[in-house]
């Protein structure tokens, strides 16, 4: 009996032992990389355009924490985004590089539907899936969701796709927001 | 000296856990399709063996043998590796981002492997002091990383060899496998000579 209870104890021991390290370990460890890298995400605009010459928003939140990348490489963003990327990274605020032209107002994409021949490559070339449609059918944009990002405009082979100043004034961004990974949660264990 | 050195040389070639014993087949299999993960892996491993062989010397001489739970081992051998390996994940992740990078994900996959639970349980009738234990899962961690790389090179070149289509991906991998291993059995006419 007293053997069984020595088992239990030894084992019950090691356990607290082990888990109360590992829960005062990640109480006290500093501001992870992950986590600084989701902050600068969250800030983006999450349009995935890549004209930051990065694959996405997220590559280029990586980046700019590296110290890869300036942080004025965001049209879709504007100065807002500027803004919040150097307050979050402690610089000083730029101006969009002139390279990638002046900060855009707001625009909306639109299919002119009596001229769409249901090919689908606008479908494809859509960071954020706006484009609802099936082949053979005509397509269409959902204005909520559309980024303004230009990327369908080249695929279209009939030309039909054309942007227009935004009617609701909402910001990019306003209406995408990436979601903010929680660092803590350990990645599940694989077997 | 001496004996240490031998310790090594027989747990990478004579006595290696992947093709002697028969441990550790999932990454073995696994992880061997490009020599860029099959590095990561390998270092993972290296870092979990030592850990484990250190840590299960300790908990069975100092913890097991006087409280007479040496039964208990293998259960108390699991609950340790995998505690101590979520704590380094932990304190790595936190102060270098670029090992995490390299070591990450398969830290946690490298835990639950029967190959971390058998150098322990090996070392308690192969090592005979704490630095034996360590040297030995060392050598073991060694003979692992080159079986792996040697694995993924052979693995490449044959995805670019002319292979029997029903032999093709899983087949001529475990083929290869126990040509590897038999190749390796021929170390053990080292122990006579």
């Amino acid at each position: 009996m007293s053997l069984v209870l020595a088992a239990i104890g030894v084992l019950a021991g090691l356990a607290l032992l082990l888990g109360g390290l590992i829960v005062l370990v990640s109480r006290r460890l500093p501001g992870r990389e992950a986590t600084a890298v989701e902050r600068l995400n969250a800030a983006l605009p999450q349009t995935q355009c890549a004209q930051c010459g990065y694959p996405g928003c997220r590559p280029y939140a990586a980046a700019m924490l590296a110290g890869e990348a300036d942080i004025n490489r965001c049209p879709p963003g504007g100065e807002a985004t500027i803004v919040e990327l150097a307050r979050l990274l402690g610089r000083e605020p730029l101006p969009l590089a002139p390279e990638l032209g002046s900060p855009p107002s707001p625009q909306v994409a639109v299919i002119d539907e009596s001229r769409c021949i249901g090919c689908t490559l606008c479908l494809r070339a859509c960071p954020v899936d706006a484009i609802v449609g099936a082949q053979q059918y005509m397509h269409t944009v959902i204005a909520a969701e559309c980024t303004g990002c230009e990327l369908c405009i080249a695929p279209c082979p009939v030309d039909c796709i054309d942007l227009q100043p935004r009617a609701d004034s909402l910001p990019v961004g306003a209406r995408l927001q990436a979601p903010v990974i929680n660092p803590v949660t350990p990645p599940a264990n694989a077997p | 000296m001496t004996e240490l050195a031998l310790i090594v040389i027989a747990t990478v070639l004579v006595n290696n856990l992947v093709l002697v014993n028969f441990l550790g087949l999932c990454p073995f299999m696994g992880v061997t399709s490009s020599t860029t993960g099959t590095t990561g892996m390998a270092l993972a491993t290296a870092f979990v063996l030592t850990l484990a062989a250190a840590t299960g010397h300790l908990v069975y001489t100092w913890l097991l043998v006087p409280l007479e739970l040496t039964w208990l081992r293998t259960l108390a051998f699991i609950l340790v590796i995998a505690g101590l390996v979520q704590l380094t994940e932990l304190i790595v992740r936190a102060t270098s981002p670029l090992l995490h990078q390299v070591l990450g994900i398969y830290l946690p996959l490298i835990t639950s492997n029967c190959l971390v639970l058998g150098v322990a349980l090996i070392n308690l009738t192969e090592a005979e002091g704490f630095v034996q234990a360590v040297v030995y899962g060392l050598g073991a961690a060694g003979g692992f990383a080159l079986v792996m790389v040697l694995f993924a090179s052979l693995r490449e070149r044959i995805d670019a060899a002319p292979v029997p289509v029903a032999f093709r991906g899983a087949g001529i991998a475990l083929i290869t496998a126990g040509m590897m291993s038999l190749a390796f059995l021929g170390f053990a006419g080292m122990i006579r000579g």
